[in-house]
């Protein structure tokens, strides 16, 4: 199975718990964590990079699902809105994964969903706010 | 025999329906396939585009008398301040103005989420927008306050009015120091992690006509999507021409005043800009014909991306500390692959001015001329031009 990438999200109860290593042991997953954050409020976010049979995949995510964590394909998450950009280039270089680039000879900027990390860099250097968070 | 035309013979051919116009992209090719001279006798007008953040932008604004009236001292448009000391119920609000409640840098780098660049966004959109006012009170004008709502189809005047704008060439951002720092040119990555550049290349107006032979006071442009003037030259003009160590030569220094009609402009060719850790501003849409009146004209607006030069500078350490001497100097065309070569390090590139929109502009300026519904204007003065304006001073420290 090729890898897909999710966004994880849970509750205070959930922070602590071995999520991860559970996946792993229990699941035969491969696991590439690509951001991980906790707020004030112990509230995580987690993108993964997730590869492994597909049944495991799928009783994986169950595992997680049953734990309350929220699950959303990555793709959903971060969006290019595309009658604000102005296609000035200003997020190229601050995107670490190439998912921003310039499509050339017409300098329009282009976004791959699919290789977002969701590192959230653009969205603070975007000058007219056309990149977006969806939570 | 050398080509000469004058601007009437160019306005008749625009009023007849036979005026050839291309824009800057499109002569490139023709006169490398035609040759200067052949390309200047077929060609009339040549159209520039720019659309990039222009700081040093504003609008001001008539908002009518209140009842009773009103001496406004202070006023807030969406909580941003604009300048009132100009008369009872006239304002003028700067692009790069934020609210009084911004945290600003305080926490590093800081977020500016709305400026007076967006406010003015906010009134070309037709949208509703807060006005605050206050006043001492006087003999004539009574009231002290008003709070209410204004669209910009509510005021008497709305004049866009830009003392700096399209800068003839601008610097390429790099960052020589060892933490990341945030710009008017962006993020820019430690240890010339990036280079930004700000410039459309071979559609920049002032690139296209280096010599101001055509541009001057009363010039006719597109300015936001609707038709604007030149009406001065631009803060901080000082146009020149350099040879460069390497061959070819750079042509910067050159700016404008411009001024139009707020009412008649369009909120996607005036677009309010923030800046992580830098601040607010206005993103400008900017268009100017070029009259082509003979070969040197076309010479210079047929200028290609490989033949126009910008100066790498440190935006780390020596553009902060007042000391932008350039690191080096490299071509548009290299700055559109992707990436430069500078100090033996390939440097990947990124644009801050959107050369998409800039092409766009170019284009709807040549339709509007070819439609016969925009006559090129005569200057009634021309700018200073190369080596005739008086060198830029720098601000001295003195006691007072």
């Amino acid at each position: 199975m090729s890898p897909k990438r999710v966004v994880l999200r849970f509750m205070a109860e959930t922070a602590d718990k071995p999520i991860i290593y559970q996946l792993i042991r229990n699941y035969d997953l491969v696991v590439n964590i690509l951001k991980a954050h906790i707020n004030p409020h112990k509230e995580g976010m987690m993108v993964l990079e997730i590869q492994g049979e597909p049944e495991q995949y799928t009783r994986g995510l169950e595992y997680l699902r049953s734990l309350g964590v929220t699950i959303q394909p990555l793709s959903q998450d971060v969006h290019r809105n595309e009658t604000v950009c102005t296609h000035c280039g200003a997020c190229i270089s601050v995107c670490p994964s190439g998912a921003l680039y310039l499509e050339r000879p017409d300098m329009t900027v282009n976004f791959d969903e699919d290789k977002c990390v969701v590192c959230l860099m653009c969205v603070k250097a975007c000058p007219y706010k056309a990149m977006e968070v969806r939570f | 025999m050398a080509v000469e035309k004058s601007l009437a013979e160019i306005n008749a051919r625009i009023k007849s329906g036979k005026v050839v116009v291309l824009t800057a992209e499109e002569v490139i090719p023709l006169v490398r396939e035609k040759g200067v001279r052949q390309a200047a006798a077929e060609v009339d007008v040549v159209t520039t585009g720019t659309f990039g953040t222009m700081c040093s932008s504003g609008a001001y604004f008539n908002f009518g008398h209140t009842k009773p009236r009103m001496k406004m001292s202070k006023v807030w448009l969406n909580n941003v301040q604009a300048y009132a000391g100009l008369a009872a119920v006239d304002a003028f609000l700067g692009a790069t103005e934020v609210p009084d409640n911004d945290p600003l840098n305080s926490i590093h780098p800081g977020e500016f989420r709305y400026g007076g660049g967006h406010v003015i966004h906010d009134l070309v959109a037709r949208k509703p927008v807060s006005l605050r006012a206050i006043a001492y009170g006087t003999d004539c004008y009574p009231r002290r306050e008003i709070n209410t709502v204004i669209t910009i189809d509510d005021l008497n005047q709305a004049v866009l009015f830009n003392p700096r704008n399209a800068y003839q060439n601008y610097n390429v951002a790099v960052n020589l120091s060892d933490r990341t720092i945030y710009t008017y040119m962006g993020v820019l990555k430690p240890h010339m992690g990036n280079a930004n550049y700000s410039t459309s290349g071979q559609l920049s107006p002032l690139l296209k006509d280096p010599y101001l032979r055509t541009i001057g006071i009363g010039t006719r442009i597109f300015l936001g999507g609707s038709t604007g003037y030149v009406v001065w030259q631009g803060t901080q003009h000082c146009p020149g021409l350099t040879p460069l160590p390497e061959g070819g030569q750079l042509v910067s220094g050159g700016t404008l005043a411009v001024i139009g009609d707020l009412k008649q402009m369009r909120p996607e060719w005036l677009v309010g800009v923030s800046f992580l850790g830098y601040g607010a501003s206005l993103t400008v849409g900017l268009g100017i014909p070029i009259p082509i009146l003979n070969e040197e004209i076309m010479y210079w607006a047929s200028r290609s991306d490989e033949e126009i030069y910008a100066p790498v500078v440190d935006y780390g350490l020596d553009y902060p500390a007042g000391n932008p001497q350039p690191l080096g100097y490299v071509t548009y065309a290299q700055l559109k692959s992707g990436t430069i070569n500078l100090q033996g390090r390939e440097v990947p590139t990124a644009p801050l001015s959107s050369y998409p929109r800039a092409r766009q502009i170019a284009a709807i300026l040549k339709d509007w001329i070819r439609a016969g519904g925009f006559l090129l204007s005569k200057p009634v003065a021309l700018l200073p031009s190369i080596n005739e304006a008086t060198p830029l001073k720098s601000l001295q420290e003195k006691e007072a």
